[in-house]
């Protein structure tokens, strides 16, 4: 089992803990995640559709766009990623809105390892307390040796990173190599403890567009949340199939059945291809009907996107004007 | 701890004109009832009275099968692709106006405006055009008869006259069942709609008018259980079709027994809701939620007695109290809303009457906090556990929301309990074993038996019942048959 990781806290990682026989090897591990409840898809697909036709509007329209505003991590995952694209971003994170300055700002800077202390300074001068997030591991595809993750794990852990946010190894998973997956999670979880003890927070990300089936998310959610996640992920946004509400309901419903059977919370993430404000509040409703408001915040609940902030922007100046703007009365970036 | 609360959402009654009176729709035309007698309709959500309609006596009730009698030549006559233009005109109209019948049927009825707009209207096109489709093949559509296998073979000749009564838990859709393949097969109509939700109906016949149908094919008169009798009694029609309650079903078998008049009957219903150890749990309970509390839980094929396996029980039933604090009941007009009002006082006085007996004979009691309206007709979402097959609550139809959970070892048990009732109309399994649900599929004596899911309806699938739950089918090619000279 995992060390103890301070981040955890005591009690939390005691609960885990009792978990252990689950993790033993990997035949009791198989045994443990093929016994989880199946999920019907068509039921699954219907329920999703359904928290979708919520009519959400005036004093709750207002209210979810701050929210989806506040649990951003504002992300750019390009190749061609500068240090000026990055401070951009950042800037616009703290002050999304130039033009309103009751716009709340964004959760986090989402930026790959390299970038981090970029945006880490742009960030501090703001003194903004907005976090980075960097992604690691390999990142999207995962394909690279254990220690190779591991040290770009703890590079960007050590260049200041506050959340690290890791790729499954998916082949591993799909062959049924659920242990080696466990100890991977396992092992970059304790990449993320700093110097002084502290830990950054570990996002896995599953790839659920690559996981296939229902059942495959709904164990991944398990085997992450039982290797030490913080948060669960649903995608890189960088296939064909990334976030959508289904998945996404698979991965709420583990984290309350998580906490119900071992008393942790744990927070989560759909990532990629949600872009219009209208899709984030469909997010929100199903979040507040399946956890309810425990999980309606930012420490609990966020959107890796990058153009959805616009759209989310755009919708709240026709809330406040009556009028509908248009792009060029938002920033690029 | 945030509160996300849903800012109010109501739908527009801007779309709807309801006129402060109706009269009866007899041969194309509306007029009084011959004795003036009219009676009050009331929203069940608000008490506020919507409209006064009329009240048919045996005059008018005669008046009209006279009308739907000498239409009848002229109609059956019609090729069946010319009666097949006028049920695809009604059907288009019907999408045309949906969001107006919608708002109409959810003001009448008490329903949510997102189960008459996203449940209701859609279903009540599609069976329209479903039976458009089938009324130029209907020598295709029933047993012995087909071109296909080498015989010349003849269209099957309708029955004549059809009297048809329709209860009030879905006004047009229920009128969509007995319309649309008597209209079909050539028959003619006289359709009485409930007492408490009249309108939809009289709006149906306004429909009629604008698709330009012939005068005396659909005739609608309103009444009470009065002229319901009048009209099975009747020796001027051929066919019953009758949906309501097991009492009143038995009542018209007691009629029209010994006469030429054929019948089909659609009765209570008593649903199990079966649910093994290893069913996907989450869905399952939104399955038991949409089975029993789906339309206020006034559904006649509503999964109102839970079977649950002993060794999920604490883990389904937790679950499901869970779910049902996330259900919104109020202002059926609102779109957020989930569970609407009860549709009349006597309905709610006959849920809390069953209630009460539920508790007194020992079974727990439970439903969600949830505040009540204070005008209208409200019974919240409430679950009994701890029910045997030896209480009321388990043997008699609540038709209301309310669930009672009951517990089996083995899926011999389940099949028994399931089976021990006097009613068969629908039953429910939920298991991740496909040949398990092949198994209980032939051993449940029930009309319809749903496998991982609930409460699904298509006009292409017979509906229909065993035992008490009535006789003949509904829907799809079985529904003509029951139309038809066979």
């Amino acid at each position: 089992m995992p060390t103890t990781v301070p981040a955890y806290g005591k009690e939390a990682a005691e609960r885990l803990a009792s978990m252990a026989d689950v993790t033993a090897d990997d035949r009791a591990l198989r045994r443990f995640l093929h016994g989880l409840p199946g999920v019907d898809a068509v039921g699954l697909q219907a329920r999703a559709a359904t928290l979708g036709t919520r009519s959400i509007k005036t004093t709750a329209k207002a209210y979810a766009i701050d929210l989806a505003i506040s649990m951003i991590d504002l992300t750019t995952l390009e190749g061609a990623d500068t240090p000026g694209k990055v401070r951009s971003l950042c800037a616009k994170g703290i002050n999304p809105d130039p033009t309103d300055r009751t716009v709340p700002q964004v959760a986090a800077i989402c930026v790959y390892g390299d970038m981090v202390a970029t945006a880490k300074e742009a960030l501090k001068g703001g003194g903004s307390g907005i976090h980075v997030a960097a992604v690691a591991t390999a990142f999207p595809s995962g394909r690279a040796a254990l220690p190779v993750k591991l040290a770009d794990t703890r590079d960007a852990v050590a260049a200041g990173a506050d959340e690290i946010d890791m790729v499954i190894d998916r082949g591993a998973f799909l062959s049924g190599r659920y242990l080696e997956v466990f100890e991977e999670i396992r092992q970059v979880k304790e990449a993320c403890v700093r110097e002084d003890g502290t830990a950054a927070h570990l996002k896995v990300i599953f790839e659920t567009g690559e996981l296939q089936t229902y059942d495959n998310v709904r164990r991944a959610s398990w085997l992450a949340m039982l290797a030490g996640a913080d948060f669960i992920k649903t995608s890189t946004g960088k296939v064909a199939v990334n976030a959508t509400p289904p998945v996404t309901l698979v991965l709420l419903e583990a984290v309350r059945d998580f906490r119900a059977a071992v008393g942790v919370q744990v927070g989560v993430k759909p990532a990629g291809g949600i872009r219009t404000s209208k899709d984030a509040i469909k997010y929100l409703v199903m979040v507040n009907e399946t956890l309810g408001g425990e999980w309606l915040s930012p420490d609990w609940f966020r959107f890796g996107a990058s153009s959805l902030l616009n759209d989310l922007l755009m919708q709240r100046q026709k809330l406040s004007t009556g009028r509908y703007s248009g792009p060029d009365y938002v920033t690029v970036d | 701890m945030p509160v996300f609360e849903y800012a109010p959402a109501p739908e527009s009654r801007a779309v709807v004109d309801i006129a402060p009176s109706y009269g009866l729709f007899i041969d194309g035309e509306f007029g009084e009832a011959g004795d003036g007698k009219v009676f009050k309709t009331l929203s069940p959500s608000s008490e506020e009275v919507l409209s006064e309609v009329a009240q048919a006596g045996a005059e008018d009730v005669d008046r009209a099968v006279k009308a739907a009698r000498k239409a009848f030549t002229a109609w059956s006559a019609l090729p069946g692709s010319e009666r097949a233009k006028y049920l695809f005109r009604i059907a288009r109209i019907i999408q045309e106006r949906s969001r107006e019948l919608a708002v109409l049927e959810s003001l009448d009825n008490g329903k949510p405006i997102r189960e008459s707009r996203d449940t209701d209207l859609p279903l009540v096109a599609a069976h329209f055009f479903y039976y458009a489709g089938w009324a130029d093949k209907l020598a295709y559509a029933v047993r012995g008869r087909s071109p296909l296998n080498g015989t010349s073979g003849t269209d099957p000749k309708p029955l004549g006259v059809a009297g048809q009564i329709i209860p009030w838990n879905f006004p047009l859709l229920m009128l969509a069942w007995k319309i649309a393949p008597a209209l079909a097969t050539g028959n003619t109509v006289v359709l009485k709609p409930a007492e408490t939700t009249p309108l939809s109906a009289l709006f149906f016949a306004d429909i009629c008018r604008q698709a330009g149908l012939p005068k005396g094919v659909v005739n609608i008169i309103t009444g009470d259980g009065s002229t319901g009798a009048e009209l099975v009694a009747h020796p001027g029609i051929d066919k019953v079709a009758f949906t309501g309650s097991t009492e009143v079903g038995k009542a018209i078998a007691r009629t029209v027994a010994g006469t030429k008049k054929k019948v089909t009957l659609e009765l209570g219903g008593k649903a199990a809701n079966i649910v093994f150890d290893d069913a996907p749990l989450d869905q399952a309970v939104e399955g038991i939620i949409g089975g029993i509390f789906f339309n206020q839980g006034h559904v006649c094929c509503a999964g109102s007695r839970l079977l649950v396996q002993e060794s999920v029980q604490e883990e389904l039933l937790d679950a499901l109290k869970r779910r049902m604090g996330t259900l919104r009941l109020g202002d059926p007009l609102d779109k957020n809303t989930d569970i609407g009002a009860i549709n009349s006082a006597e309905q709610l006085a006959r849920i809390r009457a069953l209630a009460d007996a539920g508790e007194a004979e020992g079974a727990e009691r439970w439903a969600p906090a949830c505040e009540l309206p204070t005008s209208g007709y409200w019974f919240a979402p409430t679950l009994f556990t701890g029910v045997t097959q030896a209480h009321r609550i388990a043997r008699e139809e609540i038709f209301g929301p309310v669930l009672s959970v009951l517990t089996f070892r083995t899926p011999e048990e389940a099949v028994a309990k399931a089976n021990n009732t006097p009613y068969g109309l629908s039953a429910g399994i939920w298991t991740e074993k496909g040949s398990r649900i092949l198994w209980m599929a032939n051993k449940l004596r029930a009309g319809i038996v749903w496998s991982n899911t609930f409460n699904k309806f298509d006009p292409a699938s017979p509906f229909g019942g065993y035992k008490e739950s009535g006789y003949g089918r509904e829907g799809g090619r079985h529904g003509l048959e029951a139309y038809l000279d066979v």
